[in-house]
């Protein structure tokens, strides 16, 4: 593996974590494709590196051929991500149509248990929204 | 026979196709899926007896011979899974045929469902890491699909966790991918048994616990299950259901898989007991504190992961064959209990346990089908959970292991607690206001699965021996890598 791929890849991890980990879903999109480049990029310096094209029928030339594997596999993975990442807009879509906030919803749950003890103020989604921008 | 193998995938996503062709004509496509999912059950039956006299059916797809080809496998541990799976996709279809137009389960439901049926069956199948990822993909696609079959405010936000959870568990997987085969030059399961023999144990323990995370975070194991019991009870009931009896049961199979035949075996994992326990606990008390019956239910999922988990943690022949006896039996008192809370649902309008009771006089089918499932699922004999859990219990008594027992003990009380919850709840006290019937068929397919669990419970001994061959040969890796290395 080379240092400035392995460089690319973890720059490419660490900044779609700290986006996945924002609260406004068109952050987390552009996080979570980030980091499947990232795991697409890893998948291609997994091979032996650049070599003769893996064409049979040259077997007069000796130098190595490359391995087609990595580049096969990449091709797969980089057509599941971009149909679940289309998915996910739509969803993100949806999702801002119905609640006019590109901001995360709280957890049902959260709020519940939140109201129960009375300890947090429950803050109406308006606010949360308007506190994040 | 082994052309079966390719099949079972091939023939639901050409079912799948057929249905989309059709357009709306609704009894064409039910034909469709019907016939697309007994074939993967006929098919899956066949190949277990076949595994189970062969010892496996071994396809190379293409021709290719074994680590060059892509490989699919079925083993009797497959076998035994697969047969379970299709099973129960048969019976929630009927049970959603049933339900169809009652519930906003749109046109396109036989399509996803028969697209989800060749993720779960090549995920099964599959002898090769990157053709797993794809299984998992294609199983995973369907289910975000199948979840947001109603796009309300509820759904989505369901939908939208679910989804992501499961995108950066993908982006990990393709990460051990990657470093697999830097590490071995190969991503054949069989030949990476091989290969990981040879290993530095450092690298070999590594990419093994990467593995965990990744399936860990399908199966819901402890601390990767938050996102389950948020995302599984928004959808409507038969897929509810169907998640809960087969998508997290995958991913214990794979896991099983990888750390039998990837990883050494040297005496029980204490951090795999330890995982097992806290599932079992966490999973629990969360169900102790729901009062819906589905978030009830989805918590026990969690809880009864800890179990599987537990036989896999022993790592001799007799744990093994305790946890496919119990994913076996899970699969099935799972499914059913959801299909009964979806009935409760159905007639009363709501899942919440304070807004309900007195079901036993208006329906008392309903109580007759839930108590046989709840007494299973925590494990009073006569029931299938029982021999499940007594043979676990034995193995652990066996390797002194009583921290563990004692844990799965409790747990156990705690589970018939939050069942007994359900019955108070739901069958005693004041009779609410009747909702909609439920349809027939949705009670006929529901006692289908309660006379099936009966079965498991009827046909314990052959299941068990059954069980205990499947596990011999997941014990010794070698008899699963001579026969993909070996013929073709």
């Amino acid at each position: 593996m080379s240092l400035v791929g392995l460089t690319i890849v973890s720059v490419l991890f660490a900044v779609g974590t700290y986006l996945v980990l924002q609260r406004m879903l068109s952050r987390v999109i552009i996080g979570l494709g980030l980091m499947s480049h990232g795991a697409n990029l890893l998948i291609m310096l997994s091979g032996p590196g650049p070599a003769r094209p893996p064409v049979i029928g040259t077997a007069g030339l000796t130098a190595p051929v490359a391995d087609p594997l990595p580049q096969a596999m990449v091709l797969t993975a980089i057509v599941i991500t971009f149909g679940i990442t289309a998915f996910l807009l739509a969803l993100a879509l949806r999702s801002y149509v119905l609640t006019g906030s590109d901001a995360v919803e709280d957890d049902i749950e959260d709020r519940r248990i939140a109201g129960e003890t009375h300890m947090v103020e429950v803050t109406p989604p308006l606010e949360i929204h308007e506190v994040v921008e | 026979m082994s052309w079966l193998l390719p099949a079972v995938v091939a023939v639901p996503v050409l079912g799948a196709g057929l249905t989309v062709l059709v357009g709306r004509r609704l009894l064409l496509q039910r034909a469709i899926a019907l016939s697309g999912v007994g074939f993967v059950l006929g098919a899956a039956l066949l190949l277990l007896v076949e595994a189970d006299s062969n010892a496996a059916v071994v396809a190379q797809v293409g021709g290719w011979p074994a680590p060059a080809g892509i490989t699919l496998v079925a083993d009797r541990f497959a076998g035994i899974v697969l047969s379970v799976s299709s099973a129960m996709l048969l019976v929630v279809l009927l049970y959603a045929m049933a339900q169809l137009g009652r519930d906003a389960l749109d046109w396109w439901f036989h399509t996803k469902y028969l697209i989800l049926t060749a993720g779960v069956a090549l995920s099964l199948v599959t002898g090769d890491l990157f053709n797993l990822f794809v299984g998992f993909e294609i199983m995973l696609i369907a289910s975000y699909v199948l979840l947001t079959v109603k796009t309300g405010p509820g759904e989505v936000r369901a939908t939208m966790s679910y989804v992501v959870i499961n995108l950066v568990a993908s982006a990990l997987f393709l990460v051990v991918i990657a470093f697999t085969y830097t590490t071995t030059g190969t991503l054949n399961l069989a030949d990476l048994a091989v290969a990981f023999e040879t290993l530095d144990p450092a690298v070999r323990n590594s990419l093994g616990l990467l593995m965990l995370v990744v399936f860990g975070i399908k199966a819901a194991i402890f601390p990767l299950f938050m996102w389950l019991p948020d995302s599984y009870p928004t959808a409507p009931t038969p897929v509810t259901a169907i998640f809960a009896g087969l998508l997290t049961k995958v991913g214990v199979f794979v896991i099983i898989r990888t750390q039998t035949l990837l990883l050494g075996q040297d005496g029980p994992s204490t951090l795999l007991l330890f995982i097992a326990g806290a599932t079992m606990t966490f999973g629990v008390l969360g169900a102790i504190a729901q009062n819906d019956i589905k978030r009830i239910l989805s918590f026990h999922i969690v809880s009864q992961i800890g179990y599987m988990v537990m036989g896999l943690g022993f790592l001799s022949a007799a744990g093994l064959a305790a946890a496919i006896l119990y994913i076996t039996h899970h699969i099935v008192v799972k499914t059913g209990l959801f299909l009964v809370g979806g009935l409760v649902e159905a007639e009363e309008g709501t899942g919440a346990l304070d807004r309900i009771g007195g079901l036993l006089h208006r329906r008392p089918v309903i109580a007759v089908m839930f108590l046989p499932l709840a007494l299973s699922l925590a494990g009073i004999p006569p029931f299938s959970g029982f021999v499940a859990k007594l043979a676990l219990l034995q193995e652990g008594l066996a390797l002194d292991r009583g921290v563990i027992v004692a844990v799965s003990l409790a747990v156990s009380l705690l589970t018939l607690f939050s069942m007994t919850k359900i019955w108070g709840g739901v069958f005693w006290g004041e009779t609410t206001e009747p909702g909609v019937p439920s349809a027939r068929g949705m009670t006929l397919a529901t006692g289908s699965v309660v006379a099936l669990s009966l079965g498991v419970a009827v046909f314990a001994g052959p299941l068990a021996d059954l069980a205990t061959r499947a596990a011999a040969d997941l014990v010794d890796p070698a008899v699963y890598t001579s026969l993909v290395l070996g013929g073709g």
